[in-house]
Parts: structure tokens; C-alpha cells; sequence
């Protein structure tokens, strides 16, 4: 298992039509340790996208670099200079699964289809790249809805079969910006607690981007928050409540336990600092 | 029926039954033209839903009927508004006898030789150019301005001079439409490939595509629909085009039918001329629209 680690980054976005460059990011240095979850979390326009693209190799930094393992996703990595650096410098590749918030399914093709897609483009043949996808759609309880077309699915489903697509390929992390942003509360919490199991499955690293304080609370094994203006990281904390829900089963019991609802206060109490000190809610 | 209905009724109902009677029928008559099942949220939501099929086989049928009238009563003469039946009796004598030394139905089929050609000539080379400009810059770079200049000519403007390039045989005929073909064809193209949502192409990265396959699989399959909607506007175009095609120098044609009977005032072969051209523009572009419902289900959703 190999880590994800983010050196040194900042990324400057050249003014649209003729306004202000925007520091999306500044000064970013973490790791993603294998089999952490890790979520960011942030107002909007604080960089949390920015980062996730980064990480998927959507897009170059303007400073620093990125790896994963041995790999380099985007950026110079400084160690390597002399070397054919073009060569090494991956982009996007399977080994990074992302999931959306929406409008990422590919409405031409029915829900085994899409979970299979990226299988389809490896060249892997018809019969196993659908046995493979249908392991995946059972893991996200889809086991029944293989022939239904994406289109007709609740919000919530089709989540789920972009869960399950991403994972299809074996990818060594999930990125999600924002997975469980569009749907409704109780949809939202059944969802949170699939994606819980699915970790504790397959051992995945995860970076998941919320701006609901609760969510991430749930969630993470590791939360870091996010400022704007520059973006940058201002806090980090190592929490367990992921743990215990996965051993006690009881996402309500968890949610209002003291610690849970000490850390939410402290939480929210940042995030509205940032607010005071300037940064403040788009 | 409120006869019958009155005669089988004893004196003293008579009076309740009728009045209620009446609007009732009257009602269920203009039922036909309802908007159908009413829509949660219809009657405050968009404007203009429910069905609409009632309604406009009512306004034909007006238009017809009151052709009729005006002919029978002769409040237009006959060499500006024939009657419908010199109409349909001048499209028998046309189908079986022919006008200007052809039947109707060679006219019909020389000018459909001619629209389809061009229609398929510039599906073959709009689509993939169109295609080329969304996903290259250098390639929108060279066919924007050429495209968008000549786009708003009317077709009639430039006629002389595809005659005097071409001469006045079937090539400058078919080149003149293919060319009002064209420009919408290649546009709807390129804006089907632009209307791609970026979540896609980026999703179809991070499973591993290449740059090959994100063209083929996502843009390509996603512009779909806008090609499909620039077959239909780009089809119409061509029938618009087709009559200033058939003006210089055709032997046959609908076009030339319609330009030649007007020159002998014929009126009635003009308005049938104008009847079989609209006819079959119709009805492509139903073929078109039960294609697009065929191939594009998850338009729109
Ligand atoms: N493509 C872009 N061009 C210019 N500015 C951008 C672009 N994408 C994002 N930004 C700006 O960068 C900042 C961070 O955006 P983003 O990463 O989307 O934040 P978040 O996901 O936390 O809401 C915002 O101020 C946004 O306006
Ligand atoms: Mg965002």
C-alpha cells in the first residue's frame, strides 16, 4: 500500500475576464495515509475542489507537487529533476476513483453498463468486466436494478452507482467532492453509512469533501478544515466516531454522543471564526 | 339527439331536461380540445402544458373549410385562390399526366434526389467537421469565420455564383443546397460536443481513458441529440433552398413545377406544388423526431 502525499502546493487561478488571479490554494502540505479517511471540510470557495482535482491530476499546480506511491500525479517532484519529467507525470489514472455530485453517469447505458464502463475501456471482455461491475452493485445494494436505466434513478441511487463504478477498477482511493450534497437528509444518512462499510470492505483510502460539519464528524478518521482566501488547511483533528458506528451499528447513538456534540460545537466554532475573521460563506 | 330526446319525454320534464342537456353535449364536444389529465403543479407551473393534437387538426381543418367557402362563393377569384378540388384534381392530372414534360411523381423524385443528396453530403462532412471544431481549437479557428459568414446569405445571393463556378447542371443545384445544409448541421454539431458536462470527462479520465476514447465514448455519444436536432433544422433548410436551386435550368423538379407553372399563372398547380413539398418535409420530420426518440431516449433528463 503505498501513501498520497501533497508537498509545498498552491494553486494561482488567472483572473476571469481580466479580474483579480484567485489563490485557490496555498501552502498545502498533508498525507493520506493507506486505509485513512480523510475529509475536508470548508465553506464554499475555500479550495476543497481545487484540492480534489489536484489529487485526481485534473489539474497542475502552480507550485509543489503530488504523488502516490512511487508515482508522480501532478507537479515537478523536486527529488526528480534531471530525469525525464514529462514521462512521469501521470494525470489521471485508474488507480484514482472519483465520484461526483451529479451529472457524471453516462445516460446511454443502464446501471451494470455504467458500473462496468471503465473495465469496458481497459479492454477487459464483456463477460467479466459485468460479472466484476455486478459484485461492485451488490456491495451498494443495486443487485436488482442491473437493467434499469440511469436516468430513471432516485438522486440517491444513482450515488450509488457511482459509488460502485468508481470501485469497479480497484482503485487505490476514492476522491468524492461532495457525493451526498444533492440528496435529501434521510437518503443522506444511509448513504453516509454505506460508504462506511464500503471502507471498512475494502480497506480504501478515501477523501471526501462535505460542507456539513455533522457529516464530516461521522465520517472521518481524519478531518481537516479549510479556510479561504487563500485556501489553505487550518486544522486538523483525528477522530473515532467512524469507528465506533461501524462496531455499535448506531449512526443516531454516535451522533449524540457528548464527545460527538463537543467536537461539533468546537467544529462550528472555527468555521464561523474564519467567517468573522473575513472569510465568510459564498 | 335534444329532438329525440324531447319526443320521448313526458310534457312536464321537458323543461328540466334540455337546458341541462345541451351545454352537456356542448361540453363533452369541446372536451376534445382539453389539455388532458391535469399535472400535479400544472396550474401554476410552466406555461403551455397538456396536449395540443386536438387543437391543431381543429385549425387545419378551419383553414380548408374556409378555402373551400371563399372558392365556392368566389370572393377571390380563381387565378389567385383555386378551390381545393382543382387543386386535388390538378394533382391527378399531374400525377397521371404529367406538367412540363414530367409526372408528378418524377418531380417529386428529381427534387428529392437532389435535397438528399445534398443531405447526405453534408452529414458526411458538417457532423465531423462540427465535431472537429468543438474538440479543436485550430479547426474552429479556420471554419468559424467561413461558416458564420456565409451562414446569414440567403442562398439566392450567392446562387449566380455557384452557377458561374459550377454551370447550371445538377452539381450547382445539389451544392446550393448541401451549402444552406451546411452551415446549421456543422453548428449543432459543434454545440453538441460543447454541451458535454465536464464531470463526465473527467470521470471517464480517472477510469483510465485516453484522450481517444473520451472523444468517442463520452463527447461524441453526448453530442448525439444536437446532431440529430441540426439533421432536422438542416433538412428543413434544405427543402427551403430547394426551389431557388430548381430556377435556373431544370428540366424537372417540384421547385421548377411551381416556378413554371407561375410563369403561365397556374395558381393551382402552385398551391399543389406547395402542398407536396410541405407534405414531405413533414413527414421526414416525423421519421427524424421517432429516430431521435429511438436513439436518444435520455434526452432532456
Ligand atoms: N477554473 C477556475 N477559474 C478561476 N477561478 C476558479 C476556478 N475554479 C475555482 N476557482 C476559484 O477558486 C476558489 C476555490 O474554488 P473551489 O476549489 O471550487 O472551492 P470549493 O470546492 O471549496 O467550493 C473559488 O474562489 C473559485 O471562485
Ligand atoms: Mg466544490
Amino acid at each position: 500500500m503505498s501513501r498520497l502525499q501533497i508537498r509545498d502546493v498552491s494553486v494561482l487561478y488567472p483572473g476571469v475576464n481580466g479580474g483579480e488571479a484567485v489563490t485557490a490554494l496555498s501552502g498545502i502540505n498533508f498525507n493520506i495515509e493507506p486505509g485513512e479517511f480523510v475529509v475536508a471540510l470548508g465553506a464554499s470557495g475555500c479550495g476543497k475542489t481545487t484540492l480534489l482535482n489536484l489529487m485526481a491530476g485534473f489539474i497542475q499546480p502552480s507550485e509543489g507537487y503530488l504523488t502516490l506511491g512511487e508515482s508522480s500525479i501532478a507537479g515537478l517532484p523536486r527529488v526528480a529533476c534531471g530525469l525525464d519529467l514529462k514521462d512521469q507525470i501521470s494525470g489521471p489514472g485508474k488507480d484514482r476513483g472519483v465520484v461526483f455530485q451529479k451529472h457524471a453517469l453516462l445516460p446511454w447505458l443502464n446501471v451494470l453498463e455504467n458500473a462496468a464502463f471503465g473495465l469496458k475501456l481497459q479492454g477487459v471482455g464483456e463477460s467479466e468486466r459485468k460479472a466484476r461491475a455486478a459484485e461492485y452493485l451488490k456491495l451498494v445494494g443495486l443487485e436488482d436494478f442491473h437493467n434499469h436505466p440511469v436516468y430513471q434513478l432516485s438522486g440517491g441511487m444513482q450515488q450509488r452507482v457511482g459509488i460502485a463504478r468508481a470501485l469497479t477498477n480497484d482503485p487505490q482511493m476514492l476522491l468524492l467532492d461532495e457525493p451526498l450534497g444533492a440528496l435529501d437528509a434521510l437518503t443522506r444518512e444511509v448513504l453516509q453509512e454505506l460508504l462506511l462499510d464500503v471502507w471498512l470492505e475494502t480497506k480504501k483510502m478515501m477523501f471526501f469533501i462535505t460542507h456539513s460539519v455533522e457529516e464530516a464528524l461521522f465520517m472521518a478518521s481524519r478531518l481537516i478544515i479549510m479556510s479561504p482566501r487563500p485556501g489553505r488547511i487550518t486544522h486538523e483533528f483525528p477522530l473515532e466516531f467512524n469507528k465506533i458506528f461501524l462496531e455499535n451499528r448506531d449512526a443516531r447513538k454516535v451522533k449524540s454522543m457528548p464527545e460527538f456534540i463537543a467536537m461539533r460545537e468546537k467544529v462550528l466554532g472555527i468555521i464561523h471564526g474564519d467567517e468573522a475573521a473575513g472569510g465568510g460563506l459564498h | 339527439m335534444n329532438q329525440t330526446t324531447a319526443a320521448t319525454t313526458p310534457v312536464n320534464a321537458k323543461v328540466s331536461i334540455n337546458p341541462v342537456a345541451t351545454p352537456s353535449i356542448l361540453k363533452r364536444c369541446l372536451s376534445v380540445f382539453a389539455a388532458g389529465p391535469v399535472k400535479p403543479g400544472e396550474s401554476y407551473g410552466a406555461p403551455g402544458q397538456g396536449k395540443s393534437l386536438a387543437i391543431s387538426l381543429f385549425t387545419t381543418a378551419l383553414l380548408i373549410g374556409l378555402w373551400y367557402i371563399a372558392t365556392y362563393f368566389q370572393w377571390v377569384k380563381p387565378l389567385f385562390l383555386p378551390s381545393p378540388g382543382a387543386v386535388v384534381m390538378r394533382f391527378w392530372e399531374v400525377a397521371t399526366e404529367g406538367f412540363a414534360n414530367a409526372t408528378l411523381l418524377e418531380h417529386t423524385g428529381w427534387s428529392m434526389m437532389r435535397v438528399f443528396s445534398a443531405f447526405l453530403l453534408a452529414l458526411v462532412t458538417a457532423v465531423p467537421i462540427g465535431i472537429f471544431m468543438g474538440v479543436n481549437r485550430i479547426a474552429r479557428g479556420i471554419f468559424d469565420p467561413i461558416i458564420e459568414f456565409y451562414r446569414p446569405l440567403p442562398p439566392l445571393a450567392y446562387l449566380p455564383l455557384v452557377i458561374i463556378w459550377l454551370g447550371i447542371g445538377e452539381v450547382s443545384k445539389i451544392v446550393l443546397i448541401y451549402l444552406a445544409i451546411f452551415a446549421p448541421m456543422a453548428l449543432s454539431a459543434r454545440a453538441g460536443v460543447k454541451s458535454v458536462a465536464m464531470e463526465q470527462i473527467h470521470a471517464a479520465y480517472s477510469m483510465g481513458a485516453s484522450r481517444w476514447q473520451v472523444i468517442r465514448q463520452i463527447i461524441l455519444i453526448n453530442a448525439l441529440p444536437e446532431i440529430l436536432t441540426g439533421m432536422r433544422i438542416g433538412i428543413g433548410f434544405g427543402w427551403t433552398t430547394l426551389v431557388a436551386a430548381e430556377m435556373v435550368a431544370a428540366q424537372a423538379g417540384l421547385g421548377f413545377m411551381v416556378l413554371n407553372a407561375a410563369e403561365f399563372l397556374v395558381t393551382d398547380i402552385v398551391i399543389m406544388g406547395i402542398i407536396v413539398i410541405g407534405i414531405i418535409a413533414y413527414l421526414f420530420d416525423m421519421l427524424m423526431r421517432y429516430l431521435e426518440k429511438k436513439l436518444v431516449p435520455w434526452k432532456g433528463r
